[in-house]
């Protein structure tokens, strides 16, 4: 199926959250007695609940093992306690369950989508507790898994996509433990042993590094029920020490990187912001009339639009617990590679230097907000925005404060913020096609 | 700690499917258009579809493509919006909004607050008709879609593997061409082809309005009646049935393609439920596909990837929903050390297990279990759900096929499955295609002038 606009998975940025007085459900936090924190809102209409368990445990914890914590995530339901990966999956799809884990830079998680019914809900629960508390790292399921990790490493190299984001981020964070991919390199993740699995799951799934979200058809004192169950019994454990701060680089670069495709793939970007900066609305409300709203915005308008040099051009900040990137990007066909750059390089240039006007600025605010519905229409949306909420340890009024704060963004506060924190002539660029000279 | 407590509690998952129940308000209007309406009351929101009965398996030799830059071209304006209004608007009213073309389909989609439900209906009923082709829009555009295709399909091994695959698949059936086009076809494409296409294709009697969301049914018929009613219907031309012929003897193909790793693509001619006098075997196909495929417990995961360890990946796909009939597919890349014949080996070992035995009760209650189950799951998105409607009605079924689903897939026996792979997952109706994979060779040097020749699918 071929949509008029790809967006970029990512480009959806989940922890963008909107929010208004209106039907935002309320939020129940709580600390079970080992340390773990817990979030719940309930919601109506559906017999069914989203669970999910986050830990600080994402590849920037990965030290110079890259792939650690991708891999240790991965293993955690190819077997558990006395059940191996079939008795597992043949327990949860019995009661149709969903159960998936999965790292980022910043997390791993561990999400389970269940019936309410209680006798279905009881099993998927205690497989999943199974899951969290007693993995089983079987020598077996490591070596098979590491060598599919190892495939999946090498299909990286097929596509000048992949190629050029795994360079933007090299390039960005340079020693940063956000710089290197989260499924690690050939080199490192071939050296990954079971013990060190073992190790990294000890010191991580612990209950003072775990934060539970539970969002569905339940009362709350279901939801503490749940939570006890699932990570009641966890060691206490401890957070691990605080990511160091990401140092920007103080001058541009460009990296050019020949790869035989149809088209070049250009990023080009610089460190952007964390999660919690007090300037995110003037940042995310810029963002979003600079390139960050699809036909509406402006890089859009000037690469697809006017010249039709390529399907999808964007521009976006990725907030992480550190700083994450702002990211412009695009494709197109080799030899209008430079033109297509240049055009985005003076998009951003005439943005910061007159910043939007009136028309723009308000066009962005009916949009963001008047959208801000369609942000938590679902049982799905509402979790992942408090389990942003929770891992990022954001104000619980988040979601109800978003709207007033979106409206209170003024044109001189994006000029300002834009002009104080991104720089055109600093910007770190990817250029991946043929025909690009190594440099 | 023990889990001895746990039972298997699949046996109960229809107590659950109670809450599962909706109902579909149906109507249609004196010029054609048909309108499904769904309410769910759980957010204060709508999304509107407009599906047209158009897409790529429409499409004739020289023009393929037409279906998809047409779908682009509709975002460009009509006398009363001009290009660039539509998104402006819907954007204004906090809309989300975009489009899809597929074999048997174009649909366009806006999300909205309930009460912003009038500004998408304006629109869509504007552009229905009156749809202007202006040629320097659609200059730039057709360089976008040329874009679009080599993202998506010339520089990924496994799309133009999979292009290539359809092709040598069919041998007249209009599924062996790609939803995109090929890329002369693509450039050849002028704006003369769209005007007729959309003259062809665009009235209410060929379309299907779907809403689902925070609103009564009734106002929401007479709305749609206001803004779609006054529109004309037109005279469709008759459809050509075009239906596959019978293929002798299985076919195979290898794409050499510069990649890392090798791929395999295996496909049975199989009927899709809208081609079958006896719907059963569509719904018994579809279990099939779960019993390899569905889920983590399935036999491709537990066999294919954990037991044997030959694939690193594996997948069974089949199309319940297409208008004509389809491919039962098996896909997957085999793990280093091991060959794409030995993993053709294994999947066809799956096949013939398919075909000698009965499928487990535990299986069988299982894949059961999951469709129960993923019907509440679905729920959760009125997007999705509208998709369901839309789509089985522009494919020629109704929209109570979507129903029907849940009960249909619970009749499905063992014996059936046998049944179904026994006549349809025979070797003379197979294709298999390997991806060869060739070393990336360095990419060629080309000018970084603008009016460069780098591009050898332009004009």
């Amino acid at each position: 199926m071929y949509a008029k606009f790809f967006r970029l998975s990512l480009a959806l940025c989940w922890a963008l959250a909107c929010g208004a007085a209106q039907a935002v459900p309320e939020i129940k936090t709580w600390v079970t007695t080992n340390g773990a924190r817990v979030y719940f809102a309930q919601t109506e209409g559906l017999p069914l609940v989203d669970i999910r368990v986050l830990f600080d445990a994402g590849s920037a914890r990965d030290g110079d093992k890259f792939g650690l914590a991708t891999l240790t995530s991965t293993l955690l339901d190819s077997g558990a306690a006395d059940l191996d990966a079939d008795a597992i999956a043949q327990r949860l799809e019995g009661v149709g369950a969903v159960l998936s884990t999965g790292a980022s830079r910043d997390s791993a998680s561990v999400s389970l989508r269940s019936l309410t019914q209680p006798e279905l809900l009881r099993t998927a629960l205690a497989v999943t507790k199974a899951i969290l508390l007693q993995p089983r790292f079987a020598e077996q399921d490591f070596e098979r898994d590491k060598k599919r990790t190892l495939l999946a490493i090498q299909q990286r190299e097929e596509g000048p996509d992949d190629v050029g984001g795994i360079l933007f981020f090299e390039t960005l964070y340079g020693n940063h433990p956000y710089a290197h991919p989260k499924e690690g390199n050939a080199d490192t993740v071939a050296k990954l042993t079971r013990d060190d699995l073992v190790g990294f799951f000890k010191q991580h799934y612990v209950a003072r590094n775990a934060r539970v979200i539970i969002v569905g058809d339940l009362k709350w004192s279901q939801a503490e029920g749940i939570a006890d169950e699932l990570v009641g019994s966890m060691p206490e454990g401890n957070v691990p020490p605080t990511l160091a701060p990401v140092e920007p680089a103080p001058t541009g670069k460009t990296v050019r990187r020949n790869f035989a495709s149809e088209q070049t793939h250009v990023f080009a970007g610089q460190i952007g912001m964390r999660m919690g900066d007090p300037d995110f609305f003037p940042l995310y409300v810029g963002n979003h009339i600079l390139g960050g709203s699809g036909f509406a915005s402006r890089v859009v308008k000037e690469i697809r639009e006017k010249r039709g040099l390529s399907y999808s051009a964007y521009s976006y900040f990725f907030p992480f617990r550190q700083s994450g990137p702002f990211m412009m990007g695009l494709q197109t066909r080799n030899d209008q590679a430079a033109q297509a750059l240049e055009v985005l390089q003076q998009t951003l240039r005439d943005f910061i230097a007159k910043g939007p006007t009136d028309e723009e600025l308000t066009a962005s605010k009916k949009n963001i907000t008047g959208g801000y519905v369609l942000k938590l229409d679902s049982n799905s949306k509402l979790t992942e925005q408090i389990a942003s909420i929770a891992f990022y340890d954001l104000p619980l009024d988040w979601l109800n404060t978003y709207i007033p704060r979106v409206e209170a963004v003024t044109k001189a506060d994006i000029q300002r913020v834009f002009q104080a924190r991104i720089h055109p002539d600093a910007l770190q660029t990817i250029v991946v096609g043929a025909g690009q000279r190594e440099q | 700690m023990s889990l001895s407590r746990i039972a298997l509690w699949f046996a109960a998952i229809p107590i659950a499917v109670h809450g599962a129940e909706t109902k579909v308000h149906e109507f249609r209007l004196d010029n054609g258009l048909k309108v499904l309406i769904q309410e769910d009351h759980r957010a204060p929101v709508a999304v509107s579809q407009v599906w047209y009965k158009v897409g790529s398996s429409y499409e004739y030799g020289g023009i393929t493509g037409v279906s998809h830059m047409l779908e682009h071209m509709m975002f460009k304006g009509t006398k009363k919006h001009p290009a660039g209004e539509f998104s402006r608007i819907i954007a204004a009213n906090g809309g989300s909004e975009n489009a899809f073309t597929g074999q048997d389909y174009t649909a366009y989609f806006q999300t909205l607050e309930r009460s912003r439900l009038p500004v998408s209906f304006e629109l869509e009923a504007d552009r229905m008709r009156n749809l202007q082709l202006s040629p320097t829009e659609f200059s730039k555009e057709q360089q976008v879609v040329i874009e679009e295709r080599r993202m998506r399909t010339d520089d990924q091994p496994h799309a133009k593997m999979e292009e290539h695959f359809q092709a040598v698949a069919f041998t007249n059936s209009p599924y062996q061409n790609p939803v995109i086009g090929w890329p002369d076809d693509i450039a050849g494409l002028t704006v003369a082809d769209l005007n007729a296409w959309y003259g062809l294709w665009y009235a209410p009697n060929n379309a299907t309005l779907v809403v689902v969301g925070d609103v009564d049914p009734k106002a929401t018929f007479e709305l749609a009646k206001r803004h779609f009613g006054p529109l004309k219907t037109s005279q469709l031309p008759p459809l050509k049935a075009r239906a596959e012929v019978e293929q002798f003897g299985q076919r195979r193909m290898t794409a050499k393609i510069p990649a890392k790793l090798p791929y395999l693509v295996l496909g049975y001619k199989v009927p899709a439920l809208k081609t079958l006098a006896d719907p059963s075997e569509a719904y018994a196909l579809e279990v099939a596909a779960g019993i390899l495929d569905g889920g983590n417990s399935a036999r491709f995961s537990s066999r294919l990837i954990r037991g044997q360890q030959l694939a690193a990946s594996a997948s069974a796909g089949y199309d319940l929903y297409s208008r004509m009939s389809t491919l039962f597919t098996l896909e997957g890349t085999p793990v280093e050390g091991k060959s794409l014949a030995e993993l053709e080996a294994a999947f066809y070992r799956e096949v013939a297990q398919l075909r000698d035995e009965p499928v487990t009760a535990d299986e069988l209650a299982r894949v059961k279990a999951q469709v129960m189950a993923s019907k509440i799951y679905q729920r959760d998105s009125i997007f999705y759900q509208a998709m369901q409607l839309g789509l089985a009605e522009t494919v020629g079924l109704s929209w109570k096929v979507v129903d029907e689903y849940v009960d249909r897939i619970g009749q499905v026996t063992p014996e059936q499955i046998q049944q179904v792979a026994r006549k349809y997952l025979t070797e003379d109706h197979s294709t298999v295609a390997h991806l060869d994979p060739q070393p990336l060779p360095e990419g060629a040097q080309v000018s970084d002038e603008s009016t460069g020749n780098g591009g050898h699918h332009v004009r």
